[in-house]
């Protein structure tokens, strides 16, 4: 059988045959250059907001402060994603290389990679590829080391500013913005956080250049993404597939020839039934992801599907801001009393006011988002809600 | 001093005392023990100079730090929706009626303790668990027989 997706092997692509190579010909670089290959390459964050990765790097760089940070965010927490720890197995040099890149272009001497607590497992590996990193560091005279932070089973410190409170010792209490992690980040210092794939992704455009990277993907969405596919799918797995693909064409290739909806972009993402898949693009300008790809078959119930979500950020919710604290509860009580027949189907659009007044009022994307998968799934499967 | 003063010191030895020491300490202190007990949490306030509110502050808001006593093996079984469609019930009686615990406890003589937790990261090999900090995944009733009889074995 044909293949139906373009499979990309830029991020798992194999290293160098030197050692940090790539990064020690782009320490040779200017900082002005580097930055303008980033930007010219179009890559945008891979943690899911999509913010242009050389506009971070620039506006850290401009902080006319001594000490910066740069922070790898390897919370990796969002149901339905698993490629960063694919990534930090296979490839660890080259999320270093990003790191590092960003340290000599912002001028930080210090990185940390938050590791979520659930991955520990991987921490001796990791230390021994740091080790040597270092002794590389030290050879191509770059003053930069790199630590790992471990978390401890909270998905709320994926978010930003959550991650430097629980850096700090402090609970992962996501912090009013502005201002913005480039001017006040980890010890209110400029900080520079991306997403582990975001990293690696910097030393692939230093590598073939931002010319070659443009090819891949479309207008709002280049280069490749890393998926993470499960669910019903007869083939569940870490995929690099090009961005900006049309979500049928996806669904031919992962789905098990039943499938009724993708949830693209995890718990926080969006819920796209069956009809819209013809409609929808996987990337910046259509659905964005993280890489989380869950898909469901005809025998799924999608009240279940939503009420497990709503589950997810009732207990994750941080509890620090109403709106979410007491919102997520709501919802999933609300959507309980409407299952058992105590409240009348009406009453869902009241839940979706609640939802939407969630995405206004909470302070942080964690209750911000709760709205896109209950609207999505309230909508498109009211049926299912009811029945 | 408390029972633990040398585990405690030992940690902030290695850690420095500053605030951003306080969660490598306290992962320590579970790793050492599976639990941080009410002296330490007040013994490590006083090495780090900070307030007990503050260290319990941080200490009880992460699923991962547990405050009250665990087993010697601490069982999580993911129960967000990939696992929970692949079999993530059977799983959990499978491991009650091994142990004779419900989810939440722990077994009388202390070496294990059930719990769920969400999306582990292994939503493609889904069920999964971890057991401390090894992943299990692809699971079955039979798989969960053969991993939980070896660490029966062990002491
Ligand atoms: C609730 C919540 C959880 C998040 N979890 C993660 C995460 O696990 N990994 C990640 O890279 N970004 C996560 N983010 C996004 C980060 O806040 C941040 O935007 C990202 O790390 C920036 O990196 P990027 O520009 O490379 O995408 C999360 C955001 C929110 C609101
Ligand atoms: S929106 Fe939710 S997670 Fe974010 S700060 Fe408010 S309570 Fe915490
Ligand atoms: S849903 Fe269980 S590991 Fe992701």
């Amino acid at each position: 059988m044909a293949e139906l997706v373009q499979r990309v092997d830029l991020i798992f692509g194999e290293y160098s045959d030197e050692k940090y190579k790539v990064l020690e010909e782009t320490l040779s670089r200017s900082n002005e250059d580097i930055i303008k290959d980033l930007l010219n390459s179009g890559l945008k964050g891979r943690g899911g907001a999509g913010f242009p990765t050389a506009m971070k790097w620039k506006y850290a760089a401009e902080q006319p402060v001594k000490e910066k940070y740069v922070v790898c965010n390897a919370d990796e927490g969002e149901p339905g994603t698993f490629k960063d720890r694919e990534i930090l197995s296979k490839v660890p040099r080259k999320v270093f290389s990003g790191m590092a890149i960003c340290a000599k272009v912002i001028g930080a001497k210090k990185g940390f990679i938050y590791l979520r607590g659930e991955y520990r497992f991987m921490l001796p590996a990791l230390q021994v590829e740091l080790k040597e990193f270092h002794v590389y560091a030290k050879k191509l005279k770059l003053d930069f080391t790199i630590e790992i932070k471990m978390g401890s089973g909270a998905y709320i410190c994926g978010e930003e500013s959550a991650l430097f409170e629980s850096m700090e010792g402090k609970r992962g209490e996501p912090r009013n913005k502005p201002p913005y992690p480039t001017v006040s980040g980890y010890l209110s210092k400029p900080t520079v956080i991306n997403n582990v794939e975001t990293f690696v992704n910097v030393v692939v455009i230093c590598r073939i250049g931002p010319v070659q990277y443009r090819k891949l993907g479309t207008q709002d969405s280049r280069g490749s993404k890393v998926f993470s596919v499960s669910g019903d799918t007869p083939k569940p797995g870490i995929y690099e597939l090009e961005l900006g693909m049309p979500l049928v064409r996806f669904v031919e290739e992962f789905g098990d020839g039943d499938t009724k909806a993708v949830q693209v972009g995890g718990a926080s993402g969006f819920c796209v039934p069956m009809k819209k898949f013809k409609d929808t693009i996987i990337g910046f300008e259509g659905v964005p992801t993280g890489g989380s790809m869950m898909i469901f078959n005809s025998s799924r119930s999608m009240y279940n599907v939503l009420h497990n979500y709503l589950g997810f950020f009732e207990e994750e919710s941080c509890g620090q801001c109403t709106p979410c604290r007491v919102g997520c509860q709501q919802l999933k009580k609300g959507i309980e009393a409407v299952k058992r027949g105590d409240k009348p189907v009406v009453y869902l659009d009241q839940l979706m006011k609640l939802s939407e007044t969630m995405k206004i009022t909470a302070k942080c994307g964690l209750g911000q988002s709760v709205a896109n998968s209950f609207s999505s799934i309230v909508n498109n499967f009211k049926e299912e809600m009811i029945y | 001093m408390s029972p633990n003063g040398n585990l405690i010191r030992e940690l902030v030895e290695k850690h420095g005392r500053s605030r951003t020491s306080l969660m490598p300490i306290l992962q320590g202190v579970v790793e050492r023990q599976n639990y941080i007990a009410d002296y330490d949490l007040t013994d490590i306030a006083k090495e780090l100079d900070l307030s007990a509110a503050q260290v319990y502050g941080t200490a009880t808001f992460y699923s991962f730090l547990d405050t009250v006593p665990r087993g010697k093996y601490i069982i999580r079984v993911c129960k967000t929706i990939t696992c929970d469609m692949h079999g993530k019930k059977t799983i959990v009686q499978t491991l009650e009626n091994m142990l004779k615990i419900k989810v939440g406890e722990t077994t009388q003589n202390k070496k294990f303790t059930l719990l769920e937790t969400n999306c582990l990261g292994w939503c493609h090999k889904s069920p999964a668990m971890l057991i401390n900090d090894e992943p299990y995944t692809e699971l079955t009733p039979e798989r969960i027989h053969d991993i939980i009889a070896d660490f029966m074995n062990k002491s």
